[in-house]
């Protein structure tokens, strides 16, 4: 028989989440802070909406880009929330969750060789994505001493004469960095300069804590340039639903509409009645649960300062992203140890990119009660290494 | 701070002190300082616990009356109601808009006790024009927490 696989999906490095995935699975008591999802139940309400569009026998595909209630809602809220302008006939694309949109934009856009320039650390589709649309990813490493932000330095030396697209992710998983507008400023006269184009991912976009949210599409210039990637899994604890969207100009949006159209044909129906309650009467909700992961944050900086562990303050998503350097340990042996000693579950750092080595990803998607004992273990940990190391 | 304080002990009056200080920022001290105030203040009235007796040994039985009040000049509705507070029956006594008055929830070892206490003792305050009672047959969700059993959580471990 032939080899039935593509050379191009055999090439495409396995995610590093899976190994460690794989491990935590063989120890069901282990105690996890490994999971990119909210712990709160979707609201009540939204939940509702879904159960009454299937009691109404709506279950019917929606047009490609998804329902006109939704779209419109959707356009309303970016307006209401983030003063972005769309028009939801034609520069919106409902998506089976801020995935597929990641997905069919850069599909969209990118001709074999074009340059993709994606910050890391980072989430874990975009390189992968980039490579099989035959686009070529070129990292940059972020750095701790810039709170993890994209500075206009790095960006410029990493640009050629091929750069194409420059995916932006903040609130940024993994880190909890977030670039206010200032900080985008620069990056978007570059980005003009060089006459380039944005995929911006703000699925975090309801989780800020300390400042509101900027969309870098919000800024001048840069409407026409830009698609922003958003979604319902972290603003309205949706992850199941597969529910987000992209916006953009029309010209972009209108071909992503296209393959969204040949390959998924719409969102699910029941998730798209479930988003338009979401976004009309939400916002409380994600306002609650937003109090509640900023309870958290200061509860693991106050812990981690506590324990002696350096830890860059994160300004928004549901991440720390502390630093295990002094521990002479790879983050994947860290993880390791920490798991096999303490039973305590956490995403080596370098999962989401060579430049997360010598950090760790801490959710606190978790309750404050659950956090209380897996930083005892933790400091029971780290104390008991560095007493071996002196 | 404040209404975060007041939030964070409605779902957990036993929270730890230190921990609170942490998610807020602050210190153990100031939360100390802000609790004895609100208790002072009397927006704190108490910490008492919330039990589901059913999952006991111990019997009660628990009811809803609805009180019918005519009320005097003068006093208005404040006389009766604080002479029914003292009752170490009643668990509380709302004042309500629509078809009555008070919503008096009382508490009571056996059905008699309660029958009891709603024909000798509220029946015949002056003022109860008329009793109505209700028993509760089943308590789903108390203060805010729900008390039938919830299914395990399937999220999974590790998500990227």
């Amino acid at each position: 028989m032939r080899n039935p696989l593509s050379d191009k999906v055999i090439n495409i490095k396995p995610s590093g989440i899976r190994k460690f995935f794989d491990l935590v699975q063989e120890m069901p008591d282990a105690i996890s802070l490994g999971v990119g999802e909210p712990d709160f139940d979707t609201p009540w309400h939204v939940r509702e909406e879904g159960i009454y569009s299937l009691e109404k026998g709506r279950t019917f595909y929606t047009s490609n880009a998804g329902l006109m209630d939704l779209r419109i809602a959707i356009c309303n809220y970016l307006n209401r929330r983030f003063n972005l302008t769309y028009d939801p006939k034609s520069e919106v694309c409902v998506t089976v969750g801020g995935s597929e949109g990641i997905d069919i934009a850069l599909r969209a856009m990118i001709n074999p060789g074009d340059e993709v320039i994606i910050p890391e650390p980072c989430y874990v589709s975009y390189l992968p994505c980039v490579e099989l649309t035959d686009g070529v990813p070129v990292t940059i490493e972020l750095q701790e001493k810039n709170a993890f932000k994209l500075t206009a330095e790095e960006l410029e030396a990493a640009i050629t004469d091929k750069t194409k697209i420059l995916i932006l992710s903040y609130p940024n998983n993994p880190t909890g960095a977030v670039m206010t507008e200032e900080d985008l400023k620069p990056i978007a006269e570059l980005v003009q300069k060089y006459d380039l184009f944005v995929i911006s991912d703000e699925i975090y976009a309801e989780l800020t804590y300390l400042e509101k949210h900027a969309s870098i599409a919000s800024l001048p210039g840069m409407r026409d340039r830009t698609v922003v990637i958003n979604g319902f899994s972290k603003a309205f604890a949706m992850t199941g639903w597969r529910l987000g969207y992209a916006v953009g100009p029309e010209l972009i949006v209108r071909q992503m509409t296209k393959i969204h159209q040949f390959c998924i044909m719409a969102a699910p129906t029941t998730s798209q009645y479930a988003g338009v309650e979401a976004l009309n009467n939400g916002e409380e909700d994600a306002a609650m649960m937003r109090e509640s992961y900023d309870q958290r944050r200061h509860y693991l900086l106050g812990r981690f300062k506590e324990m002696g562990l350096s830890c860059f303050e994160p300004h928004g998503a549901f991440y720390m992203f502390p630093c295990i350097k002094e521990f002479g340990m790879t983050s994947e042996e860290f993880a390791s140890a920490l798991l096999k000693a303490e039973e305590v579950a956490i995403v080596p750092g370098t999962a989401f990119g060579n430049c997360g080595e010598g950090f760790l990803r801490v959710s606190y998607a978790y309750s404050i009660e659950e956090l209380k004992v897996a930083m005892e273990r933790i400091e029971r940990f780290i104390t008991k290494l560095r007493r071996e190391q002196r | 701070m404040r209404n975060e304080i007041l939030r964070m002990l409605e779902n957990n009056s036993k929270i730890d002190l230190h921990d609170v200080a942490l998610m807020l920022g602050t210190d153990e001290t100031v939360v100390l300082g802000e609790i004895e105030k609100l208790e002072k203040e009397g927006i704190i009235c108490g910490y008492p616990t919330l039990i589901n007796w059913d999952k006991t040994d111990i019997d009660k039985v628990s009811a809803l009356i609805e009180v019918h009040v005519t009320p005097q000049r003068g006093s208005g509705y404040e006389k009766l109601a604080e002479r029914i507070t003292n009752y170490p029956e009643v668990r509380a006594i709302y004042l309500m808009s629509g078809a009555y008055d008070f919503a008096v929830f009382l508490e009571g070892k056996t059905l008699k006790e309660v029958s009891m206490f709603v024909t000798t003792r509220l029946s015949t305050l002056d003022d109860v024009a008329g009793t109505t009672t209700h028993f509760i047959l089943k308590k789903y969700k108390d203060h805010g927490m729900i008390l039938i059993d919830k299914p395990v959580s399937e999220r999974m471990k590790v998500t990227p």
